[in-house]
């Protein structure tokens, strides 16, 4: 509310209408739990995008840190694989 | 005996029609001025809710007084004495505390008003308020939310908590007023008698105020008149403001 001291920052999770899952839209401020769901809804849902929404504290994400990005990510690089691409999916399978 | 007004239902939709035109107008001057972004959208998305009941009940209003007006003769070539709006939702907004307690005390009396209007015997009507009450429901929590935190926050957001609600209480009587026009709608069916939806405001405001810590104010000062066209000084300012683009420019679109 003022000016010096804004209110928390929450990360805003989506499940749309066909979704399977949440997905991550975006971020805004709130008091609480509460008025950032409420707030969510404002913000993100005016177009019927969806069912239901997660609001988590930003401050409880822990990210990891661009300076490892080469050692987190780079060895599955040259791993083809860890890629399913080998196998025929049945055609029964509709998610994987 | 029942004093019946010709043309009452037309009278009584349109009253409904400016309550949401006039409600909405105001909450759409908080936007870009909210003290967030979110307190921005939410407010405004609330004005286009009201927006939206108001359009469908001139609409009806059109329809009930056989004038065939337009949305648009009903809110903007009207005069400030034509308008029936009651004086609660014509009030400045003031600051956030001010607007958030006008909000509490519209949404909760215009959700009872909208469950009622469902059975109405006007099926557009009823058709109307169907839709409205999740509006309304949503409308009354926000307000509910806030009052909470507001009220039972910081020593500065209790007291303007308490400054607002003393500012609007008086104008909560004119809400449940009856008069030949309510008379006739609880007659024909239209719409309910004003005063039994007291009883269920009075127990939803005065449980919410309590839990904010917040007191409910005594009035005797009991303002009335924006039924019959009679308002308070700010209202002249607003319809200005809101109704000269379309004056000036008559039929322009954008």
């Amino acid at each position: 509310m003022s000016e010096e001291t804004p209110a928390p920052l929450w990360e805003v999770f989506i499940r749309s209408k066909r979704g399977l899952s949440h997905n991550h839209v975006g971020s805004l401020h709130a008091p609480d739990a509460e008025m950032a769901l409420r707030n969510a809804r404002d913000v993100y849902t005016r177009r019927m995008e969806g069912v239901s929404i997660w609001v988590v504290p930003s401050a409880s994400v822990t990210a990891s840190s661009p300076d490892e990005k080469d050692s987190f990510f780079d060895p599955a690089a040259d791993k083809p694989y860890r890629h399913p691409t080998f196998y025929s999916i049945p055609k029964e399978v509709q998610q994987l | 005996m029942t004093l019946v007004v010709a043309g009452a239902a037309a009278v009584y939709t349109l009253r409904i029609a400016d309550d949401c035109l006039v409600l909405s107008h105001r909450l759409a001057q908080w936007s870009s001025w909210a003290p967030a972004l979110e307190d921005d959208v939410a407010l405004t998305n609330i004005a286009l809710d009201l927006l939206g009941q108001a359009r469908a009940m001139y609409a009806r209003t059109a329809e009930l007084d056989g004038t065939g007006r337009s949305e648009d003769d009903y809110a903007f070539m009207r005069e400030e004495r034509e308008f029936v709006n009651c004086q609660l939702v014509e009030q400045e907004n003031g600051d956030f505390a001010r607007t958030i307690v006008r909000q509490l005390l519209c949404s909760t009396w215009q959700l009872s008003q909208w469950q009622a209007l469902t059975t109405s015997t006007d099926a557009q009507v009823a058709a109307v308020a169907a839709r409205a009450v999740k509006e309304a429901a949503y409308h009354r929590d926000h307000a509910t939310d806030w009052t909470l935190r507001l009220g039972d926050g910081t020593d500065e957001s209790h007291r303007r908590m308490e400054t607002a609600l003393d500012t609007l209480w008086p104008f909560v009587d004119e809400l449940f007023e009856s008069d030949p026009v309510t008379r006739d709608v609880v007659t024909s069916g239209v719409g309910p008698d004003p005063e039994t939806l007291r009883r269920e405001w009075d127990a939803y405001v005065g449980h919410v105020l309590a839990d904010a810590t917040l007191t409910v104010p005594e009035s005797s000062w009991k303002p009335s008149g924006g039924r019959r066209g009679l308002h308070t000084e700010p209202f002249g300012y607003m319809l200005a403001e809101m109704q000269h683009l379309h004056r000036s420019f008559p039929g322009v679109t954008w």
